[in-house]
């Protein structure tokens, strides 16, 4: 079994947003970039399931759109436990560019589950997964939060609002995941670095593509007001005030 | 030329999502001059599909499905329901599901897609939509391209409102391929109320110190009909189901009122619940970050404001 983890390169969690000054795009400069959160996750389980030889998965593979300056997250992907990687040479500004490039650079290599994050920290869009899987005209479970093998079907716990449904896939699918699939991510050893130095990573030209959206304008939230503070005597107080002054209850 | 709307039952019945969507997609399909359709699927009753209708729903597609659920499936399904209403513009949930069948449909249908859109379009020509990036951290205008578009509104981002028209319920059958996907199992959660529809939730984080001290935040809730909800480190620790961390990583959630009691306030937990009309935060910590976010504040220990709080409900709930 060779399982794909798809991976999106993002600004650091707590990085501030600072725009361009045609507050059409964002000024990275000085930005820490990292693996996408729920990326992040999907590749620990991966190679958590690759771990349990019982599983009998042959090579766990991180495929990316984006330029050279994305290859110290790619390492990072290689040092965390990945075999190999592959990098389509284009910038990530579309999400269907994104899907289309990504379709394009696996579709021959025979991949029998490919994961990919809910969303990316940066986008918000959950949008990349399930257009993958439509362009491979493969199956798709989203909302994905438990993966395991077994007798060499995958069975996954999809989340719905309301519940969570147990399903088996015996088939080449895409999982779209999210939380619970992995605990933490993992912390990559001195020897995994040294390692990823020597894993390859191959660099894909892209396809020619259409992109169907643009960002026109960025804005900063408003501001909220300032907060009103009660009494920890009088919490009561509290109350009163969410009932006649904001009205919420 | 038409707007459609997927709409989602629970049991057949609809979730208040799909009034939410049912009113959005009315007032959308106004500023563009055309009609509302509906589409739902599943075994809903009459006098069911009948209440779209006071939200401003006059043309119901009712599809029968046979089949559990499953992403190309029901992607096909509105797929042909699309084609067949011309449909210039489909909106369906920002969750899971929603999600799920509006990725792949655009490719089908050669249509841009924005995701989590929480207001009513900026403009229509060219279609123009908000929504947030960066995890709450900025917003973006974002022109859809494409002759046919998909958004998906963020839930409990629009009010719901009463357009009444009078319902045309059409009756479709779309033939669909078997899937090798077997559903095992289905696990509901029950008699409780689901965090993504609360209008009022009841949150505690790391500063709540034990699991053992979640009975008062329980009774807040309850008493205010309020779903129950946690930071990471909460759930991580195993103090609290998975099912009710908020974050980033977790739910995000846009309740009208959102109390965080011994919560920080770290930008990831923000990040789920930043579209709250109300944060109230009960820290012990006069400078936690939480407080930059709130609109009201107790500065004091959560253990010790509880139950002055389930007392002042109590007594107003008695008036
Ligand atoms: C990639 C990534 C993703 C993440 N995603 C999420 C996410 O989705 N959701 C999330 O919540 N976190 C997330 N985190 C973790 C986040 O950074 C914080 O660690 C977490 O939100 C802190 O939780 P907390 O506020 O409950 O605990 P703490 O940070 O420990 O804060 C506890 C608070 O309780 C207060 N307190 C202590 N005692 C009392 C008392 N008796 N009464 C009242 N107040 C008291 C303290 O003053 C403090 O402010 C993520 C982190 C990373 C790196």
């Amino acid at each position: 079994m060779k399982i794909l983890v798809c991976i999106s390169n993002v600004p650091d969690t707590t990085t501030k947003i600072k725009f361009a000054d045609d507050n059409k795009s964002v000024d990275f400069t000085g930005v820490q970039w990292v693996i996408n959160p729920w990326d992040e996750l999907a590749l620990t389980r991966a190679i958590e399931l690759k771990e349990n030889a019982s599983n009998n998965i042959s090579s766990v593979v991180v495929a990316h759109v984006g330029e050279a300056t994305s290859d110290p997250t790619i390492r990072k992907a290689l040092a965390i436990g990945a075999d190999s990687a592959i990098r389509v040479n284009t910038k990530a500004d579309d999400a269907f560019n994104t899907a289309k490039q990504l379709a394009n650079a696996v579709k021959d290599e025979g991949f029998d589950i490919i994961l990919c994050g809910i969303e990316s920290s940066d986008h918000n869009g959950s949008t990349v997964g399930g257009m993958l899987a439509e362009l491979l005209n493969i199956d798709s479970v989203t909302g994905v939060s438990s993966l395991e093998i077994e007798n060499g079907h995958a069975k996954v716990i999809r989340e719905i609002d309301g519940g969570r449904e147990t399903l088996t896939v015996p088939n080449t699918a895409l999982f779209v995941v999210q939380k619970g699939i992995a605990k933490e991510p993992r912390i990559a050893a001195m020897r995994g670095i040294m390692q990823a130095r020597t894993k390859p990573i191959k660099v894909v030209e892209p396809v020619a593509t259409d992109s169907f959206t643009q960002i026109t304008q960025l804005e900063k939230p408003v501001p909220r007001a300032a907060c009103k503070f009660v009494d920890a005597d009088n919490a009561g107080e509290l109350i009163t005030l969410l009932q006649n002054e904001a009205k919420v209850l | 030329m038409s707007v459609l709307i997927y709409t989602e039952n629970w049991d057949n019945q609809f979730k208040k999502l799909s009034f939410e969507l049912v009113s959005y997609g009315y007032s959308v399909a106004k500023m563009m001059n055309t009609d509302l359709k509906v589409v739902s699927i599943g075994n809903v009753p009459e006098d069911q599909l009948m209440i779209l209708g006071k939200y401003g729903a006059s043309h119901i597609y009712q599809v029968d499905d046979n089949q559990d659920f499953n992403d190309r499936n029901y992607t096909k399904i509105i797929e042909e329901v699309a084609k067949k209403c011309n449909a210039e513009l489909i909106i369906f949930a920002n969750n899971n599901k929603g999600k799920a069948i509006s990725s792949r449909l655009s490719v089908r249908l050669n249509a841009a897609i924005a995701t989590g859109v929480s207001k009513l379009p900026i403009s229509v020509n060219p279609f123009v939509v908000y929504k947030k990036v960066f995890s709450g951290k900025a917003f973006a205008d974002v022109e859809l391209k494409s002759q046919t578009k998909i958004i998906t509104l963020a839930q409990n981002s629009f009010e719901i409102s009463e357009n009444p028209q009078t319902v045309n319920i059409e009756k479709l059958t779309v033939s669909t391929e078997a899937s090798n996907i077997k559903l095992e199992n289905t696990e509901k959660q029950t008699g409780k109320i689901l965090l993504n529809d609360a209008e009022i939730v009841v949150s505690g984080g790391r500063g709540m110190k034990s699991p053992d001290n979640w009975a008062p935040l329980e009774e807040l809730a309850s008493l205010l009909g309020a779903a129950t909800a946690c930071s990471r480190p909460v759930s991580d620790e195993g103090w609290r189901p998975h099912e009710e961390h908020t974050g980033q990583t977790g739910k995000i959630i846009a309740p009208n009122l959102y109390f965080a009691f011994g919560i920080s306030g770290a930008t990831q937990h923000i990040a789920g619940v930043s579209s709250s009309k109300y944060i109230v935060a009960i820290n012990t910590d006069k400078d936690a970050p939480i407080f930059e976010q709130a609109q009201y504040g107790i500065v004091g220990d959560a253990q010790k404001v509880l139950p002055q709080l389930i007392q002042a409900v109590k007594d107003m709930q008695q008036k």
